[in-house]
């Protein structure tokens, strides 16, 4: 590990301002000079790994804004805090009771201490576990641009199926932002050109030719909150992950779904896939499928059908398909099945 | 009484705690990186990313540059120093710095010291080498690997065992089976991390260092270094997990000696955990392939085993489990060979239950598959082919009850209620197998050596350079103690994990409770014999008593009639403060030089199959229930119950808790475990506990120990049968039949995961 320096501002713009004094515009903030921490659980284990090599850490945990550790429920929706922590999300009452989905993509993620330590912005932004980007003698084009991609050719079992490119094939691991694009979250991000919202499709990019560029917010952007619109019939929702252990693993597949369902027919169906893809996964055509029908094992089928038309194998993951696949069809009729 | 303090029953000892539980709960236990060295300097490890050719420039001007640096150990520094050799004491003749040839990935290229870990670390990750690269081999079906035959390549492995005809009786068997199966890679990953502390006081060196075989290092580190094995001591007072991978020493110790003495100052170095996988030993893959010839009635006539296992280049490490494999069951006729297969690789060497994990995982696979073929119970077929004596030498076993293990494991499991059809069993979405195999360990002894002391106050100090592995050695050690001379176990301590104590041998073949407990029954009867005689002297107070009619108990010598005497007034007597005993055992027909070979470092295991009386194996039965979701087919194992016989069983709760240990490593050996090698580096790719999984408290569920009684007077004095390996034999093939007998799949490559269910 390099060394650096380490600062705890207590505002917000302070630290946008040290931030933009680092970096310039066109910073990826994982390669910038000056990058933000919380709870350190993703960043200070790439630093170590001489992943990340920022020379200016800001602290963003004595940020003084009370609402940076908030869950606000309120008729529009549901806001939390860039700071809240993994765990406490998972436990909140009204989060369990109105989205399950999101309190069970928290609940299955990591593990009770690193879920007592992450934060939720931190989670969502947490960077590919990919084991040739993890370890700096490889050629990896997302860590070292243009120097190749290993994994291409090498070990690529837990890689994703679902957009991938020519130079990366990283998968993106998060489970907490599948429950948030399939609900059509917003990213409140604060940065020396002002405040904007970001949707939460918007926020990564795939890989395509740089898979260097993960995220839309720039260097000096930081996130405060993570809004999600009411959505009553989120209440039928849920988060299925599959692994190779019972616990303390990664998604092999995993799905988010919310179902609005008239008796046994679908109105609408949100649907988003990880452990398969690169970047958080809103499986569109899926949902497309099953709208205004009956939801049962076949046009479940159906969905994952189209969920999974443009998938691409490599030569250790090609089971990701039909098992991604499976874990959408089990997690529809789950879901349907719940009883709220 | 609670689960993990069974009651003793018939030859077995009582569940007492640990007697370093609290040192261990309250971090009062020292592991070598822990204990206190003043003016320290670090080390970090430079490691090599190319498996195969030569370093032909290290760049070491940005290092060099860090504040805080203070020496960089490369080429040239070892040039006074040995070679380390291969064999039971030396992991790997690769000598890492002596030659700039690499032979595998992660090769170990510099150590930087500096004045503290983040200085070091920074500076060994700034070190660069430039290479001449060569197309390296990765593993099996790799384009330039050499295949070689294995008997006579290790002294441990001599010869392909065999007999009868096996070709004849295949051919004219009824029913037969011929399958393929493998294991992968395999890394110890013990939670305390690899690591070296060495300093210097004149001549004498000393080594902090977690160890297996602190005698055996003391030995071949003084004759790396060239100087007098008086002159080092290797201590290693509590080992966080080794499984076999702190047994053998590895380069790094020398080399940081090295550093320690060029810099005049303690020098540090804990390796990463990454870094462990290429400087440390390993479980090598292994492939198989058994055919199994029997007639209508199940009654085996024909048996094959062949093995292929990888190895380095230059060092042949021999797995080798057909010795045990072989002499399994009644099989009329046997044949088998072993083959090593040369790859660009660093050395393997020993993980728990080294040859009969991969090797009896493949044979109980394969039974299983025989009695589907028989139509027969899998049981009931073990029942049929059990022998009365061992097929190879037909020798007796000194006692064998695996029968009993699986009439008590199956009993407690609920075997009864298991619906022969495959797929037959189902808990809604979840389909549910069950499935069961045999557990076999050779029961060894080796030499070692005791010092045992009692003093007028009746306090018991037992001093042994065994090693606290986790296992509960020093525990038993003070157990038996506490019995022969009659204190109590609060009144004993013991010492251990120093090779400045009486040497014991490697804490590797779960020899250690059998020899340990042997030798310290020795000096404590060595005790009982001087205070008896003082007592029943002439004027003393239980004149007239033989020795066969007195005990020691409470503090006093009990004769039978009821009449006592208080050792503190016989050691008045004697006019002593204490009673000191130093003792050596030797197993029974061991040659002569034994003894002095325990002093070498190189003490020879006795038992096993070499014995000329008897064959002697510790057995056990182990069951496994499986669910697997039938949309998804993931995995769980809700249920495990396992029956171990293991002659004396020294403390119900640390053999338990062995066994146990075993068992869910069973678990993560069948469904979880596994180092990739990226095929065309030959490096490994998930060097780290993100991707290497080993079983979580959440896959373990319900696991049922039963310790059957048994009684072997063989086998060693003690007679004790090591237990600490047993446990994680035969689980992962009770867990592949279940999983067969849930799905109709049968996997024969572990780990057994989704992707192959899915087909
Ligand atoms: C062993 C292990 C297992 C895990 N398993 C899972 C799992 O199963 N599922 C899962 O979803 N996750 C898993 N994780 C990942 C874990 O959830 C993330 O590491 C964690 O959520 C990151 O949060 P943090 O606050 O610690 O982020 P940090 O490490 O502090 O930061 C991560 C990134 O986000 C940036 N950042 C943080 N906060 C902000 C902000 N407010 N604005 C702008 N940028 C910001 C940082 O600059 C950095 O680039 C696992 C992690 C580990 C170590
Ligand atoms: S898949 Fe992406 S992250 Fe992994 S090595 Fe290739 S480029 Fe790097």
């Amino acid at each position: 590990m390099r060394p650096f320096v380490y600062e705890q501002p207590t505002d917000i713009s302070a630290a946008v301002a040290i931030a933009s004094s680092f970096t310039s515009r066109d910073d990826q903030p994982t390669r910038a000079n000056a990058q933000f921490i919380a709870g350190g659980t993703n960043l200070a284990d790439y630093m170590k790994l001489g992943v990340a090599e920022p020379a200016r850490l800001l602290d963003l945990n004595r940020l003084k804004d009370p609402s940076l550790r908030q869950i606000r429920v309120t008729d529009d929706g549901i806001r939390f805090g860039a700071l809240v922590r993994m765990g406490e999300a998972a436990d909140h009452r009204d989060v369990k009771q109105r989205y399950p989905v999101i309190a069970d993509s928290l609940r299955l993620a990591a593990s009770g201490q690193i879920r007592n330590m992450a934060s939720l912005a931190g989670n969502v932004l947490q960077r590919t576990r990919c084991e040739y980007f993890r370890e700096t003698s490889w050629h990896c084009n997302k860590r070292a641009p243009g120097s190749g991609c290993a994994a291409m050719e090498g070990f690529n079992r837990q890689h994703a199926v679902l957009g991938t490119s020519d130079a990366c094939i990283a998968t993106y691991h998060g489970d907490f932002a599948q429950a948030l694009i399939a609900l059509d979250a917003v990213i409140h991000a604060e940065g020396s050109r002002g405040t904007r919202k970001i949707p939460f499709a918007m926020l990564h990019r795939q890989p395509g030719e740089t898979p260097h560029m993960e995220t839309d917010l720039a260097a000096d952007e930081i996130i405060s909150a993570i809004e999600v619109p009411a959505m009553p019939w989120a209440r039928r929702s849920l988060y299925l992950k599959i692994r190779d252990r019972e616990s303390y693993a990664f998604a092999l597949a995993s799905a988010a779904v919310a179902l609005d369902l008239d008796g046994e027919t679908v109105r609408e169906a949100r649907i988003a896939l990880g452990g398969v893809a690169t970047v958080p996964w809103r499986a569109r055509a899926a949902e497309q499928s099953l709208q205004g029908k009956r939801l049962d094992d076949a046009s479940a089928g159906a969905a994952a059908d189209a969920a999974f038309a443009q998938a691409q194998p490599r030569k250790h993951n090609a089971f990701k398909i039909e098992l991604g696949k499976r874990t959408l069809v089990r997690a529809l009729l789950e879901t349907r099945n719940m009883k709220v | 009484m609670d689960a993990a303090a069974p009651r003793p029953k018939e030859n077995q000892g009582e569940p007492l705690p640990r007697i370093d539980a609290r040192l261990k709960v309250t971090g009062q236990a020292h592991y070598p990186a822990d204990l206190p060295t003043a003016n320290i300097a670090y080390g970090a490890l430079a490691t090599g990313t190319i498996a195969r050719g030569k370093v032909t420039k290290l760049h070491l001007d940005d290092a060099r540059e860090v504040p805080g640096l203070l020496d960089i150990v490369t080429y040239g520094a070892m040039d006074k120093v040995d070679k380390p050799k291969f064999g039971n004491v030396g992991a790997t003749s690769i000598a890492p710095l002596h030659d700039r040839t690499i032979f595998h990935d992660g090769q170990i290229i510099a150590l930087a010291v500096a004045e503290t870990f983040e200085a070091a670390e920074e500076a060994a990750q700034l070190i660069r080498a430039d290479y001449e690269e060569e197309t390296p081999s990765a593993s099996f079906d790799s384009p330039g690997t050499k295949t070689i035959p294995a008997a006579g390549k290790s002294p441990l492995f001599k010869e392909d065992v065999k007999a009868g005809d096996f070709d004849a009786a295949y051919a004219s068997a009824a029913v037969k089976i011929d399958a393929r199966y493998s294991t992968p890679t395999q890394h110890h990953n013990p939670i305390e991390l690899f690591s070296t502390t060495a300093y210097w006081q004149g001549d004498q060196l000393i080594v902090h260092e977690p160890s297996q075989n602190v005698t055996g290092w003391k030995v071949e580190l003084a004759r790396q270094l060239r100087i007098d094995p008086a002159n080092v001591r290797i201590v290693s007072p509590f080992i966080g997990g080794a499984f076999g991978s702190k047994g053998p020493m590895t380069p790094r110790t020398a080399i940081v000696a090295v550093a320690a003495r060029r810099l005049g100052r303690p020098v540090r170095c804990v390796t990463s955990r990454m870094q462990a996988f290429g400087t440390q030993t390993y479980r090598a893959e292994t492939r198989h392939r058994i055919r199994i010839g029997a007639g209508k009635d199940g009654r085996i006539t024909a048996f094959a085993h062949e093995g292929w296992e990888v190895t380095s280049r230059p060092d042949a490490y021999v797995v080798g489990g057909t010795s045990a494999t072989g002499r399994m069951y009644d099989y009329g006729s046997v044949l088998t060979h072993v083959s090593l297969v040369q790859a660009d690789r660093n050395t393997p060497g020993y993980m728990r239950s080294p040859p009969e994990t991969p090797y009896v995982y493949a044979l109980e696979n394969a039974m299983d598959e025989m009695a589907v073929a028989l139509g027969m119970d899998p049981v009931e077929f073990r029942r049929i082919n059990e022998p009365k004596k061992e097929p190879i030498g037909k020798k007796p076993f000194s006692s064998r009850s695996l029968i009993q293990c699986y009439d008590q494991a199956a009993e407690a499991f609920g075997w009864a209620k298991r619906e022969a059809k495959v797929g037959a069993m189902r808990d809604g979405d979840w389909l549910v197998g069950m499935g069961c195999a045999t557990a076999i360990y050779p029961t060894a002894v080796a030499p070692c050596a005791a010092r045992v002391r009692l003093t007028a106050d009746g306090d018991v100090r037992v001093q042994c350079g065994s090693h606290e592995i986790g296992t509960g050695v020093r525990t038993v050690a003070g157990q038996m103690a506490s019995e022969r001379l009659g204190v109590g176990i609060d009144r004993v301590s013991v010492e251990m994990g120093d090779s400045a104590l009486p040497p014991a041998p490697v804490s590797g073949g779960s020899i250690s409770t059998a020899s340990v407990c042997s030798v310290v029954l020795k000096a404590c009867d060595a005790i009982r014999t001087k205070l008896y005689a003082a007592a029943t002297a002439e004027s003393g107070p239980l004149a007239g008593s033989h020795n066969e009619e007195l005990d020691l108990a409470d503090g006093k010598i009990v004769a039978k009639g009821g009449a006592s005497a208080r050792v503190e007034d016989i050691l008045k007597t004697m006019q002593v403060g204490a009673i000191e005993e130093y003792a050596e055992f030797a197993p029974k027909g061991a040659p002569p030089e034994a003894l002095k070979k325990l002093y070498s470092g190189m003490p020879e295991f006795h038992g096993g199959e070499q014995d000329e009386d008897a064959v002697k194996y510790a057995f056990g039965a182990e069951f496994v229930e499986v669910r697997i979701n039938r949309y998804t087919k993931e995995i769980r194992v809700p249920r495990l119950v396992g029956a171990f016989a293991a002659g004396r069983i020294m403390n119900t709760r640390t053999a338990r808790s062995q066994l146990m240990g075993g068992m869910i490593w069973g678990i993560g050996q069948a469904l979880h475990e596994a180092t990739e090698v990226d095929r065309h580096y030959a490096r490994y790719v998930n060097r780290d506990l993100q991707d290497y999984l080993v079983p979580v408290n959440a896959d373990v569920k319900d696991l049922q120990v039963i310790l059957v009684p048994e009684v072997d007077h063989a086998v060693n004095p003690a007679g004790v049968k090591g237990l600490g390996e047993l446990g994680n034999v035969g689980t992962a093939a009770a867990v592949a039949s279940a999983v067969y007998h849930a799905t109709g799949k049968r996997i024969r490559d572990l780990p057994i995961r989704i992707e192959q269910l899915l087909v």
